[in-house]
C-alpha cells in the first residue's frame, strides 16, 4: 500500500491587527492557496461557515482585502461539551503587484471555499516583441 | 446600573471563550479514536441531544461519508485541492488528502434519528439521545 500522508489540523492563526477593532473578538486568518496562470492571479481561501452574503472582497491601493463574517447566532442554545477548534470571523489581506484589472475580479464561494480570480491588466501581459 | 444575566452567546467573544473553556474537556473519556486528527470536531449539547459540528471546507458531498453504529459515528472521505496545469504556485496552505475519524459519545444514540447536513464547508451531525437513555422522573407514592 502506498504510504498515505496523514491529514493534520493546522492550528488556526489569529489575525495580527493593525488597528484595534471595536468588538473584542478574535479574528482568524483563512488558509490560502495562491497561484498564477497566464490569465491572472488566483486566490483561494478557506472560510468554513461563511455564506456568500457575508463575504467582502475589495482592492484598495494595491492591497486585496478579504473579510468573511461568521453567523454565530447558530450557536445560540448550544452548550459546548468538547471542542477542538474555535470559531470567529475571517480576515486576510495581500499586497498585489499593481497589475490587476480590478474591474474584472471574479469571486465564487462553494463549500466554504472562496475562489478569487484576479485577471492581469492588459498592459501587464507579456507581449512578444518582433525583431526586425 | 444592575447588570442582567446576558445570554452567554450574546457576543462572539463570549462564544469564543466558552469554546476555549471546553478545549481540555474530558467529556468524551478517550472514547474517540482517530486516524489523524483531521477534521476538527466540536461537540455541543442541545437540550437532551448532541450536535457535532465539523469544519471541513472544500469537500464534495460525494466524497464525504458518514456511518453510524451504536453510539459512534464514523466520518471519512477525501479532500482534494486542484490546481490547473501550467500554474505557478505562490502559496500552498490548504490541506488535502484522505481522512477517517470516529466520534464516540458517552450517551446512547437513537441511530435512526441521526441527521447530517453539509453547508458552507461545515458538517453538522445531529445525534438524538435515545429515549431509553433519557432520565426518567420517578413518581413517589
Amino acid at each position: 500500500m502506498a504510504s498515505r500522508k496523514e491529514l493534520q489540523v493546522a492550528q488556526k492563526r489569529e489575525l495580527e491587527k493593525k488597528e484595534e477593532t471595536t468588538i473584542p473578538a478574535r479574528i482568524f486568518v483563512p488558509d490560502a492557496d495562491i497561484y498564477e496562470t497566464k490569465d491572472g492571479l488566483n486566490v483561494v481561501l478557506e472560510m468554513p461557515g461563511v455564506d456568500k452574503n457575508s463575504v467582502d472582497v475589495r482592492v484598495e491601493d494595491d492591497v486585496l482585502k478579504v473579510d468573511g463574517k461568521l453567523d454565530f447566532s447558530k450557536y445560540r442554545g448550544l452548550q459546548p461539551v468538547y471542542t477542538e477548534y474555535n470559531v470567529g470571523h475571517f480576515s486576510r489581506s495581500f499586497r498585489l503587484f499593481g497589475t490587476i484589472d480590478q474591474s474584472k475580479i471574479a469571486a465564487e464561494l462553494k463549500d466554504g471555499v472562496l475562489s478569487l480570480m484576479l485577471p492581469l491588466a492588459e498592459k501587464a501581459k507579456p507581449r512578444a516583441i518582433q525583431v526586425n | 446600573m444592575i447588570m442582567g444575566f446576558a445570554d452567554p452567546f450574546d457576543t462572539l467573544l463570549d462564544l469564543q471563550r466558552s469554546l476555549e473553556a471546553s478545549l481540555a474537556s474530558d467529556w468524551l473519556q478517550d472514547l474517540t479514536t482517530s486516524r489523524g486528527p483531521f477534521p476538527p470536531i466540536n461537540v455541543f449539547q442541545q437540550g437532551d441531544d448532541i450536535l457535532a459540528i465539523i469544519e471541513l471546507p472544500g469537500v464534495n458531498k460525494s466524497d464525504l461519508q458518514i456511518q453510524a453504529k451504536d453510539n459512534s459515528i464514523r466520518i471519512f472521505g477525501k479532500k482534494t485541492v486542484d490546481y490547473p496545469e501550467e500554474a505557478s504556485l505562490h502559496r500552498r496552505e490548504r490541506a488535502s488528502g484522505e481522512f477517517d475519524r470516529t466520534l464516540s459519545v458517552p450517551v446512547q444514540i437513537d441511530s435512526n434519528g441521526i441527521r447530517a447536513e453539509y453547508r458552507d464547508g461545515i458538517l453538522a451531525v445531529f445525534l438524538p439521545r435515545a429515549e431509553s437513555d433519557k432520565p426518567r422522573s420517578i413518581k413517589i407514592t
